[in-house]
């Protein structure tokens, strides 16, 4: 088991100028940990951050996109693993922070907790590769192979809480301010003709 | 566009263009399925993006908006129904411009929404009204010229808005 800041801080230590959509405990983190004009936390609803982060990956082939998403985010959006997969965004990582419980919300376990083999499901809805982390050391080590990698691609992250804490923002990771400004970021990297 | 005296898809598609959209995210609607959306998959200008959910292609949707990209959400009112939470987080209160067009299955031609005897159909509008999200309909065939002003009101305003598809268009 990983502690999500370290895991998360490595990260922060390899990423460039991808795009990087984060929900609820990550992105509490990750905007503290890793301020970046291209973090993207601006998902209103929980479950949504896949989804979210295939939109900018359809829009911005371009720009690579990693998604912090949750487990029981992805509970909520298992389509999200079919709909992705089908589409099949070269430039889409999609990690998934599994703590096994809804720590936003009180921490209560998880349906299936210790038993949804997140990996396999990914397989089995199409992803061509999927990966498992649960020691820091093999995750920063794969990284930079990781964040090159055609996608799209399925990292599973086996983390706990760390020992830094974060006060809870979710004015700041809901503000259309936020979001003004990740969209006048993103579009100050023009895309290059014929990227699409 | 030749004026016409149906609903056509042809019409429909046209103005999708025209407003500028460039994406669009799709669940099949038994109103919309056999003309519109399987023209929209074999037609080389627009890029069509299938979902299992509706609640996803709100936030595709949002995410394509994020990146430069125009994109129009293709449903039907009961996905939109399932998707209020989506809509009331990612586009009311994120202030996105998603422009859904939504099939009213089961709707009678020639009558309104809120007078339809499906209970369905009847709560579409006042459940958008009371979200305060803007909606239009489409249903005969002059009324294809709402599209556009609709879709270029969403972007102004930084709002959602739905375009309700009254019949089936052929």
């Amino acid at each position: 088991m990983m502690k999500r800041d370290e895991c998360l801080r490595a990260l922060a230590r390899r990423r460039t100028d991808e795009i990087v959509v984060a929900v609820y405990m990550a992105a509490q983190e990750w905007i503290n940990l890793a301020p970046h004009p291209l973090n993207y936390t601006f998902t209103g609803a929980m479950g949504q951050g896949s989804s979210h982060a295939l939109g900018l990956a359809l829009g911005r082939p371009d720009k690579r996109v990693i998604v912090l998403d949750g487990d029981g985010s992805l509970l909520m959006n298992l389509g999200s693993l079919v709909t992705i997969a089908n589409v099949a965004p070269k430039n889409l990582v999609h990690c998934l922070c599994q703590n096994g419980t809804y720590e936003t919300n009180g921490a209560v376990p998880i349906p299936g907790v210790g038993r949804v083999d997140f990996p396999a499901l990914a397989r089995a809805a199409g992803y061509p590769r999927a990966y498992a982390f649960d020691a820091l050391g093999d995750w920063e080590q794969a990284l930079p192979a990781l964040l090159c990698e055609e996608g799209p691609i399925f990292v599973d992250l086996h983390v706990e809480p760390g020992d830094t804490r974060f006060p809870n923002d979710f004015r700041r990771l809901y503000s259309v301010e936020s979001r003004e400004a990740f969209r006048r970021a993103l579009a100050a990297q023009p895309m290059p003709v014929g990227a699409v | 566009m030749q004026a016409t005296e149906v609903l056509t898809a042809d019409a429909i598609i046209h103005e999708i263009k025209r407003a500028g959209i460039q994406f669009v995210v799709a669940l099949p609607d038994a109103t919309t399925s056999h003309h519109l959306l399987k023209t929209l998959l074999g037609d080389p200008d627009l890029r069509v993006v299938q979902v299992c959910k509706e609640d996803e292609g709100v936030s595709i949707c949002s995410g394509l908006f994020a990146a430069g990209q125009r994109a129009l959400l293709l449903i039907q009112y009961t996905g939109l129904l399932d998707s209020l939470n989506a809509v009331r987080g990612t586009a009311v209160e994120l202030a996105s411009p998603v422009c859904m067009m939504v099939g009213l299955l089961s709707k009678e031609p020639g009558v309104r929404p809120t007078e339809s005897a499906s209970y369905g159909v009847r709560i579409v509008e006042p459940v958008l009204d009371a979200m305060g999200v803007e909606h239009a309909l489409v249903e005969d065939p002059a009324d294809v010229e709402r599209i556009v002003p609709a879709i270029e009101a969403a972007y102004a305003r930084m709002a959602p808005t739905v375009l309700l598809i009254g019949r089936e268009p052929q």
